[in-house]
């Protein structure tokens, strides 16, 4: 399998605090890899870093070998990485089909057409789009109405609306039932072997992460500890220690 | 170097109520993170109440104390109308959007308008000099008032004091723990509503004492509390929202700088404290000691916004009909029914301009009129100078405005929520300043007049028919560009900013593209305005027509573009009978305030509401 | 003392707490479980009122607490430490204490500042340092001495070993045993099952914001498949 993202000694510090250490790490192409580790463990700036919202401080990022460290989100998300958030943010105001032609028309450039309706545009692409992640049935209803469940269904077909190589997926079942999460990251395992693309995503539930990542990599204060697959990250006694339990923090407090 | 000195000294004293009115802003703003435009109104009642009890506790306590005493009841008085202001309009809406939040304090100053009418009269005051403090010093030669000396030494005291408040007690540390996180005083059990109240006052009582404290240089009247806010405003933008030393520099800086303005510059000191601002803002977009804000603590009111649809046959038919009406009313009616038409159009593609920005871009502007009144200018200045024929001249009210659009929109857009409004309304001030001092081309206050259109468009029929087709071009462009990707894009911006930017939409310059947009169609309006009246004043400019145009949006409902004309359209009808009431303003002021915490939809959307209720509109799924 | 009875709540859409029940008894020290994202923060700010319930009844000593004002739920006996420590950063440590001050409540231990200054001594050292020049273990422990100010009778503590070095989280222990000698009691919502062993008398662990195990450490180390379920993988 060829290398999609190649991440280079990449670290942010913000004053003295260093919340990215030089890590380095590869995704490549048709994987799903899980980004796990404690809350404040670099995971969201790791993110931020790769999409362009934060500069690295130093460390290079790159994209099917083409340098992106530092260029603008909207730059690195025309070369085809796309993202999905923790709260969705899709839009209130417009209905599910019109969430996704949006994504299109921005894909095709036309945003700043004054002329045409907007909801005549893209709307066969958009459908196939909804009626992959599922979502077909309810093109036409107003996404305020929509389940969490499906608002998050409704953010994966947006996210594919460009045709993404890499997609970022920052807690994508989080706030979901458990049968849902299991659903939800079926769906994007189908599309991921289907469409060839590959998806880093930073997951707390440990079901999913060790049903659905091919590969884990495990970060903890700004460093990566850990870099393999379910059975090697499992049975690193570091990562036990800091992040999936069964620690031996406390030995001295139990003998006291 | 003696003229010097005693210019500065006046520009000091000047800086004590200036100040005060500004450090109880920034105070209220740091807290509450409500922009009180009323704020000016707090400012003029401490002036008047300050006269009235001048006039009668000395008398009680002797000059002295009855002076001084005087000046410190007020601050307890007006505090207290604070409270009950805050109480009443403030409390319901604290989590409502900003615009809410705006425009209920609007209401406040109206309100507060005609009370201050009922009870002090029309006529402007004179302050009573202090007592004792009638001479002057002479510094160098130069004659300097005792009572500016009194109020410069004052001064660094009251920041002294407010200092030592915020710093040193139980209710200042409060104060600091609740501008930081609100949520988290009160889950240590802190009553965080009545530590809103009790700023709130506070903040009104420093307004008042800036009034009372001006009294001896200056008096009281009735456009006191709209006169404030420019330089109001721009001292807490300079000053950076929420630092009280922030005020206190900014306040010494414009009130000096408006000292020497008046004695090297005097045709440019209003619009000279604006140029300090802008340059200030360039280097630093949040103010010398502000801090950087993240905006978003406001949440949506009412319900979600439904999918906006294209008309269904039956609202086309609907719209052709009234348009059917409106284009054969010439033939049944009078010429001054005609001329109230012309107008309600007029101010109909105006409002409409400003619904485009605010409801779909989300952008709240408290400028709007600059562009507007731009555009009028625009138009006659040409019709003046250049004696361009008036077909000509009035396709240079949408350029110009737009131009200016550009310009404005060039520092604002940078800046979001609160910021963005404060930064319109100072630039729309610039506007409005520059026009009325720059008199060799404006004319000032006389105001550009003989602007008449060409003689196939003059007499009131045929002008109307004008107006007709270029306002209901004008709308119709603005719901094309609705119902296309750019206005996809504005309302997605509005929506969630975080997920445009993260599918590639820059929704900066898509903003700024709609502000420009927002500003030629509200120029367009301006020059159909110019023509129709022959003449053009200052008064097109003012931040009363900004605010004339904001309410009629809210009274009409932000979330549709029909809220902006049917708002125009039922205010200019109830202007004309609300008008001839004595006390309009009040009545006004109290409807704007009830629509904001009952009705918050507007007309439209309270319409479709009851209509709802009683099955005459079909249910959709997102009501 | 404190019974939660079928709360339900939401953050938006999402659904956290689903029909949670549970009670803690007075002078008990309770530890709530489970992992990352599985309603424990949401539990103790259901509690505390910073979210409100959509359904479901929160009771302290019989009284309603669903429905009222975060300050009066304070006021009645409840102190809040958060999760993300919220410390006021522009105050000192003196100010972030009287921030937190309330009057002697009856049957509560009453908290002075020396007393806490005894319970925390590095807080002494640091009392006039602004908030943001503490490091997160300081600033951990002047989020529980600033509720202590307010004398509670029940202490919720969000995840208080969180991202803090071992050596603190040793002595924040040894502070919470000493609150419990007090006669406080004490909700504490942990990862660590180590940590929670040592300082609580009984388990309750959540998943998905339902409960899923409630009883003592005892009952739960004889059940290896419900902590390999919920706690560690």
């Amino acid at each position: 399998m060829t290398e999609i993202l190649r991440v280079e000694n990449l670290a942010k510090s913000y004053g003295t605090f260093e919340a990215v250490k030089g890590i380095s790490f590869t995704v490549r192409e048709g994987e799903m890899k899980a980004l796990i580790g404690p809350n404040g463990a670099g995971k969201s700036t790791c993110f931020n870093m790769l999409t362009g919202q934060i500069r690295p401080t130093r460390g290079e990022v790159f994209l099917d070998g083409a340098r992106i460290t530092g260029l603008p989100p909207r730059v690195i998300w025309r070369r085809g990485v796309g993202r999905t958030f923790q709260i969705t943010g899709t839009y209130q105001s417009m209905t599910v089909i019109e969430n996704v032609q949006m994504a299109l028309i921005s894909h095709n450039r036309r945003v700043f057409s004054l002329f045409g309706r907007a909801r005549a545009l893209y709307r066969t692409e958009a459908l196939a789009l909804l009626d992959r992640a599922g979502m077909a049935d309810q093109a036409e209803r107003p996404c305020s109405v929509l389940a969490y469940g499906d608002l998050k269904k409704l953010e994966l077909a947006i996210a594919l609306a460009h045709r993404p190589r890499l997609l970022l997926m920052d807690e994508p079942t989080a706030g979901m039932a458990p049968s849902a999460r299991i659903a939800l990251m079926q769906l994007t395992a189908e599309i991921v072997a289907e469409e060839g693309l590959s998806v880093l995503f930073t997951e707390h539930d440990m079901d999913v992460v060790f049903a659905h990542a091919h590969h884990i990599m495990v970060l903890n204060r700004g460093e990566l500890i850990a870099d393999g697959n379910a059975a090697e990250v499992r049975a690193n006694p570091q990562v036990q220690e800091v992040y999936l339990g069964g620690g031996m923090l406390f030995k001295e407090i139990d003998h006291a | 170097m003696g003229f010097f000195i005693a210019q500065l000294l006046t520009g000091l004293a000047n800086a004590a109520a200036l100040f005060l009115v500004a450090s109880g802003l920034s105070l209220i703003f740091g807290v509450t993170r409500i922009v009180n435009f009323a704020h000016g109104s707090f400012y003029m009642l401490g002036a008047y109440v300050g006269i009235t009890l001048m006039g009668v506790l000395p008398g009680v306590l002797g000059p002295h104390f009855g002076f001084w005493g005087a000046i410190v009841l007020t601050g307890l008085i007006v505090g207290l109308a604070g409270a009950l202001v805050e109480i009443v309009v403030l409390r319901p809406i604290y989590r409502a959007p900003e615009l809410f939040q705006l425009v209920a304090t609007f209401g406040v100053i109206l309100v507060v308008q005609d009370l201050a009418l009922m009870v002090w009269g029309a006529e402007d005051q004179m302050g009573p000099r202090a007592p004792g403090l009638r001479g002057v010093f002479r510094i160098l030669g130069e004659p300097i008032p005792k009572y500016d000396i009194v109020l410069i030494c004052i001064t660094p005291f009251i920041l002294l004091a407010l200092w030592a408040l915020i710093a040193k007690t139980r209710l200042g540390v409060l104060v600091r723990a609740a501008t930081q996180d609100r949520e988290m005083v009160a889950a240590l059990g802190v009553n965080q509503r009545w530590l809103f109240t009790g700023v709130f006052a506070l903040g009104s009582a420093l307004a008042s004492w800036g009034g009372a404290l001006q009294l001896p240089k200056g008096g009281a009247d009735l456009l006191m509390d709209f006169n404030i806010i420019g330089p109001l405003f721009v001292v807490t933008v300079i000053g950076g929202m929420g630092s009280l030393p922030g005020a206190f520099i900014a306040a010494v800086l414009i009130s000096v700088l408006n000292v020497f303005g008046v004695a090297y510059m005097p045709q440019s000191t209003l619009v000279l404290m604006f140029v300090v601002m802008a340059i200030v803002l360039i280097v630093r977009p949040y103010g010398l000691l502000g801090k950087e804000e993240v905006a978003g603590e406001h949440g949506q009111s009412g319900a979600p916004e439904t999918p906006i649809r294209p008309f269904g046959q039956r609202g086309k038919i609907a719209v052709a009909g009234l348009l059917l009406v409106l284009a054969l009313l010439p033939l049944v009616t009078q010429p001054f029914a005609l001329v109230l038409l012309t107008d309600i159009v007029i101010f109909a593609l105006f409002a409409a301009s400003l619904q485009f920005i605010l409801g779909t871009g989300g952008l709240v502007s408290f400028g709007h009129a600059a562009f507007y009144g731009g555009g009028a200018y625009a138009a006659a200045l040409m019709v003046t100078y250049a004696k361009t024929p008036m077909e000509i001249a009035f396709l240079f009210a949408p350029l110009g405005a737009g131009m200016l659009a550009l310009v404005i929109g060039w520092f604002c857009i940078r800046l979001s929520g609160v910021y963005f409004a404060m930064l319109t309304l100072a630039f729309s001030q610039l506007v409005w300043s520059l026009v009325f001092q720059w008199r060799a081309v404006t004319r000032g206050d006389d105001g550009l007049i003989d602007i008449w259109p060409s003689a196939w468009l003059s007499g009131t029929v045929p002008y109307y028919y004008f107006t007709l087709v270029v306002g209901v071009l004008g709308i119709l462009f603005l719901r094309t560009v609705i119902h296309a990707p750019f206005g996809y894009a504005l309302r997605a911006g509005r929506d969630s900013a975080r997920q445009a930017e993260a599918m590639g939409i820059d929704v900066k310059r898509v903003q700024y593209v709609a502000f420009a947009l927002a500003g030629a169609l509200a120029g367009l309006a301006g020059g159909l305005f110019v023509f129709a009246k022959g003449s053009v004043f200052p008064t097109e400019l003012e931040i009363g027509k900004s605010f004339d145009a904001l309410i009629v949006v809210f009274l009409g409902g932000v979330k549709t573009l029909s809220g902006g004309i049917v708002g125009a359209s039922f205010m200019a009808a109830v202007e004309d009978w609300l008008t001839r009431l004595h006390y309009w303003r009040l009545l006004l002021g109290l409807l704007i305030i009830a629509v904001v915490i009952l009705a918050p939809e507007g007309i439209v959307g309270s319409a479709r509401r009851l209509g709802l209720r009683l099955g005459l509109v079909k249910h959709t799924e997102a009501d | 003392m404190l019974e939660l009875r079928d709360v339900n709540s939401f953050y938006g859409k999402a659904h956290i707490l689903q029909d949670l029940s549970f009670s803690v008894g007075c002078g008990e020290v309770v530890a709530l479980l489970g992992r990352n994202g599985a309603g424990k923060s949401t539990t103790m700010k259901s509690i505390i009122q910073i979210v409100r319930p959509r359904s479901g009844s929160v009771t302290l000593a019989g009284r309603e607490l669903v429905g009222q004002p975060s300050y009066r739920v304070a006021r009645s006996g409840i102190g809040y430490v958060p999760e993300d420590r919220r410390i006021f950063t522009a105050l000192t440590v003196l100010e972030n204490l009287e921030v937190g001050r309330q009057p002697r409540r009856d049957g509560a231990p009453f908290w002075t500042v020396d007393a806490l200054f005894e319970l925390f001594p590095n807080l002494y050292e640091r009392r006039n340092r602004l908030g943001k020049a503490m490091s997160g273990g300081e600033q951990q422990m002047l989020t529980i001495a600033r509720t202590l100010m307010g004398n509670p009778s029940l202490l919720l503590l969000d995840e208080p070993s969180e991202g803090i070095a071992p050596v603190i989280v040793e002595q924040m222990a040894h502070a919470i045993l000493r609150l419990k000698a007090q006669g406080l009691t004490v909700m504490i919502s942990e990862q660590n099952l180590h940590f929670a062993r040592v300082v609580a008398d009984r388990a309750i662990i959540i998943e998905s914001g339902a409960k899923k195990f409630d009883g003592s450490f005892e009952e739960l180390a004889a059940k290896p498949e419900i902590r390999d379920a919920y706690l560690a993988v």
